[in-house]
């Protein structure tokens, strides 16, 4: 079975972002990349299978500027097979994003796409429902657990209520919650083995994707910073601060 | 607080633009290496070392290990990490492929270990040990002991110590008195106390494979009669499985300053059982074995020193951007908001003391590093041998230099903090006990002086001291604008300075003898140490000054101009400090010499 997994070159976690001055965007030079956090889950587990012999290749594709072939590279050490770059300097929107991987997934027909939830990034939690939709596959997101039952795969997903396990039939797209796995780290044989695997660029002309954005981005403001808090001597002064003060009840 | 430990930056541009560790891989042992092979070690060493060290750092400190029954109990993340270290392959990283390695250059791993080092120097340290012992069996060791030694300790499955220090003998191994006697099954019978050592006993690891320096009876006296041994804890057969408990037994465990994650033991040989130790390469050359290894384990201690100053330097940094405190004295009006402290010049000035520190002494260990690979690997054969010549003499330094400053940019991170820097709700009086060892071990300072200025600077005819003046040349002469001019003139005028101070120091020693000439032998290693580190810093600002001509974007500007800056910083407040040392020492000067033990 063919896995296919989308990761994206996003800021690092540790990174404390930055507003541009001009409030257009955030400041990205000299800011440490790196995989999605939830991105490395999608590997991981996409790895996790090929060990359960469940998976027989892993087939890892990015979009993005150049430099997003080192994230591919780092999948590639955890234990993909090979990497497409879809390379361009463009803001990738997350319909754009999804048509792109469409046409991929046309190309290569997995039985199996598993992406992150969302990217730390932009937070739009869209791409994978996107590409379910073009693609015409079935969807199971926020997966806590996934397991492949012949052709169909079982996930378990994380709702506000608790646990939902819904039965696709595959081919279908799986995004991965935080406590889906716990991703390994890229060994140094494993980086060295990963060079050598191949790498294919592509550029979103040879997949017929335009990429002509269909929001546009007004503002961007760094988020306030809190407040310290206050303590209150009595259940009545609660009460009456968050009616009268913070008018929320 | 965010964990950012290290400047990757500053570490690519210390690596790939200063050092030009790219150029490696044109030598058939980095082949099959290029930059990104290189960057993506480095990003798992980032990664883990955030991750998994880290994360437990002041837990390991607070939560230190504990005797009890016999065995020592610590918290269990430190085996994850050790674990998870090996796993990766970063014990092995240096070596052949056929051996597992990554035939990854010593500069690299350097870096790569910095930042287990900033993260959680404790938990590192285990592994660090293991890697220096794991050198020693490697290089000295039978194909017998590689098999059934070196293999498991690569694999993070036995850890290994280096058993040298006595409670009589520290410094002066000379006097160790832990005795080995041979025996017809061809193991010698170890008997003996050593103290202080590292990860002498934990429950990491399946087995521990300790290095013991030791006598073989009826050896000759001092240093020439000192043998090296293994000795495991537990004894195994051909195939690894254990035959049961050596004789070696854990006596104490020592209470730290700082450095708490790593068990500090008393261990006893041979008291109440049998403890077998099998000798290691030839018997008597036991402390020369050490000694070849030495020059890159005490590059490690002094890039540690390094790292752990970088990572106070990071965390007082950004507190210096969020602290909220005062205003300018020009200010007047009470009503005016307070400033972030790194407003202040005299916040900015700790900073920059700090940065000059820690970046000059990572300059500093990365030069060495590379001083290690190009004495293995380069294609020429003269350079190899400078190559060779120049670590040696700069081993001391490297050592102790960023091993004195660490702590001073660990002391100067507490104080921009303030009253907070002084709790244990932040991070960086942890930082300050945990540096304060690196002066102490792999020979304490006062002893790296020694061994510079009694025996480096007149190692090969002096061919080491001519290669450093030689490299430092070129160096002045690429000084291209007119600042760096300014520098490079001061630097030579330095080095002349310290050129003469040698020659008396040198007629000193024959004339007048050894305890005389070698009194003041801490400023000597202090006036090199300006030299080297005033040195790396003009390096690093000749390629700033050429980069920033064509920097693509403010922040590139930025991170040039604050190297920049920090260069000029190093020599216009800290090269002047060793005219004082070349006052003293060119004088002779002997109030220390002659100040009567009675008189104190
Ligand atoms: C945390 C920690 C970990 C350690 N880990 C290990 C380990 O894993 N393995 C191991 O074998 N050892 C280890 N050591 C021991 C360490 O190497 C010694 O502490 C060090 O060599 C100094 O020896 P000492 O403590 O006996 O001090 P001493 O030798 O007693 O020195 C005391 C002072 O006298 C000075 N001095 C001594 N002799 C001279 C001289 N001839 N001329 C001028 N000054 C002199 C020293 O510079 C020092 O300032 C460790 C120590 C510590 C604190
Ligand atoms: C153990 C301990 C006991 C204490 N006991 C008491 C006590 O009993 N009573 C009490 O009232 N307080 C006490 N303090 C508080 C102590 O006096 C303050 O910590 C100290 O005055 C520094 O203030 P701060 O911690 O807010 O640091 P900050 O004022 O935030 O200073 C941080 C850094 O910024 C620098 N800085 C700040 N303003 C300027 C400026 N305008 N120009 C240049 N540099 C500047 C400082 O020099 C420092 O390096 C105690 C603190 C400690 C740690």
């Amino acid at each position: 079975m063919k896995v296919l997994v989308a990761v994206k070159r996003v800021i690092d976690y540790n990174v404390k972002v930055r507003v541009k001055p001009d409030n257009t965007g955030v400041d990205l030079a000299n800011v440490k990349m790196a995989m999605n956090p939830f991105c490395e889950i999608a590997v991981e587990e996409a790895v996790r299978l090929k060990e359960k012999g469940v998976a027989t290749e892993i087939v890892v594709v990015s979009i993005g500027p150049k430099a997003a072939q080192e994230q591919i590279r780092t999948a590639l050490a955890l234990g993909a097979d090979r990497g497409i770059h879809i390379e361009t300097d463009e803001e990738v929107q997350s319909l754009q994003a999804a048509k792109l991987l469409k046409a991929v997934v046309d190309k290569e027909e997995p039985k199996l796409v598993i992406l992150g939830k969302q990217s730390i990034d932009t937070d739009n939690n869209q791409t994978g429902q996107m590409l379910a939709a073009l693609a015409g596959m079935p969807q199971g997101t926020f997966a806590s657990e996934v397991v492949v039952d012949g052709d169909k795969v079982n996930v378990t997903r994380e709702v506000d209520g608790g646990l939902v396990t819904v039965q696709l039939n595959l081919p279908a797209v799986v995004t991965t919650d935080l406590r889906l796995n716990e991703p390994r780290y890229a060994s140094l044989p494993n980086i060295m083995k990963a060079k050598k695997k191949p790498l294919d660029t592509q550029s979103p002309a040879d997949l017929g994707v335009d990429l002509t954005p269909r929001l546009t981005t007004l503002k961007v403001e760094a988020p306030q910073t809190r407040k310290a808090g206050i303590k209150v001597g009595s259940v009545e002064e609660l009460v009456d601060k968050l009616k009268n003060e913070a008018k929320v009840i | 607080m965010s964990e950012i430990l290290v400047n990757r930056r500053d570490l690519a541009f210390q690596l790939f633009e200063v050092l030009e560790t790219e150029k490696l891989t044109e030598r058939t042992r980095f082949a099959e290496h290029s930059r990104e092979t290189f960057e993506a070690v480095i990003e798992t060493s980032d990664k883990m070392a955030r991750d998994l060290f880290a994360s437990h750092n002041a837990l390991a400190d607070k939560d230190e290990p504990r005797f009890v029954d016999g065995k020592v109990q610590m918290i269990p993340d430190v085996k994850r990490a050790f674990d998870a270290y090996a796993a990766a392959g970063f014990i092995a990283g240096s070596y052949d492929y056929e051996l597992g390695g990554m035939q990854l250059p010593e500069s690299v791993m350097a870096a790569c270990n910095g930042f287990f080092t900033a993260a959680n120097p404790g938990t590192a340290g285990y592994a660090f040990l293991t890697k220096a012992a794991a050198n020693l069996i490697r290089v000295f060791g039978s194909e017998a002991q590689c098999r059934k030694y070196l293999e498991p300790m690569l694999t993070g499955h036995y850890a290994g110590t280096m058993a040298m220090t006595e409670p009589h003998a520290g410094s002066s191994l000379a006097d160790i008195r832990t005795s080995a006697t041979p025996t017809d099954q061809g193991h010698y019978l170890i008997k003996g106390a050593k103290i202080y050592i590292s990860g002498g006993e934990q429950e990491i690891t399946d087995n521990i494979v300790h290095l013991v320096l030791a006598k073989i009876k009826g050896a000759p006296a001092g240093v020439k009669g000192i043998s090296l041994f293994i000795v495991p804890k537990y004894l195994t057969d051909d195939e690894g499985n254990k035959l049961g408990r050596n004789g070696v037994a854990l006596a104490g465990l020592i209470h730290k300053m700082g450095y708490r994650g790593t068990t500090s033991t008393a261990l006893s040989f041979g008291d109440d059982a049998d403890c077998h130790g099998y000798l290691v390469g030839e018997p008597h050359q036991g402390l020369k074995y050490m000694f070849q290894m030495m020059n890159e384990a005490r590059v490690g201690v002094g890039f540690g020193a390094a790292m752990i100053g970088y990572r106070g330097y990071m965390h007082s940094l950004e507190y210096a951007r969020e602290r909220l405190q005062g205003r300018h004295p020009s200010s007047k009006d009470p009503e005016t908001p307070p400033l972030a402290i790194i407003e202040h010049a005299d916040v900015r000035r700790m900073l920059l003391a700090q940065k000059s520190y820690v970046e000059g002494a990572t300059a500093l260990c990365l030069y060495g590093a590379r001083l290690v690979d190009d004495s293995n690997t380069h294609p020429d054969e003269t350079i190899r041998r400078e190559s060779g010549l120049l670590l040696d003499l700069m081993t001391p330094v490297i050592k102790a230099w960023p091993s004195e400053y660490g702590p001073k940019a660990n002391d100067l991170a507490i104080q921009v903090y303030g009253g907070a820097g002084y709790t244990r709700e932040y991070p960086v009086e942890q930082c300050f006990r945990d540096n304060r060892l690196n002066p102490i071990h792999e020979g304490t300072n006062g002893i790296q002086a020694l061994d510079l200025l009694g025996r480096k600077v007149w190692q090969a005819d002096g061919a080491g001291i001519q290669a450093l003046i030689r490299r430092m040349q070129v160096d002045l002469e690429a000084a291209s604008d007119k600042r760096c001019q300014q520098w490079a003139y001061s630097l030579s005028e330095t080095v002349q300075k310290a050129v003469k101070v040698t020659q008396t120091l040198g007629s000193a020693l024959m004339k007048q003898g050894a305890d005389r000439a070698l009194a003041n032998a801490s400023c000597y290693l202090h006036l090199v140490g300006h030299i080297c580190v005033a040195w790396m810093w003009l390096r690093q600002a000749n390629v700033a000054t050429k980069a920033l001509q064509t920097a693509g974007s403010e922040e590139e500007r930025h991170f040039y101009n604050g190297k920049l800056q920090a260069a000029q910083y190093f020599f216009h407040w800290e090269l002047p400090t060793v005219a004082q040392d070349i006052v003293l020492l060119t004088n002779m000067d002997d109030t220390c010499l002659e100040m009567s033990t009675d008189w104190f």
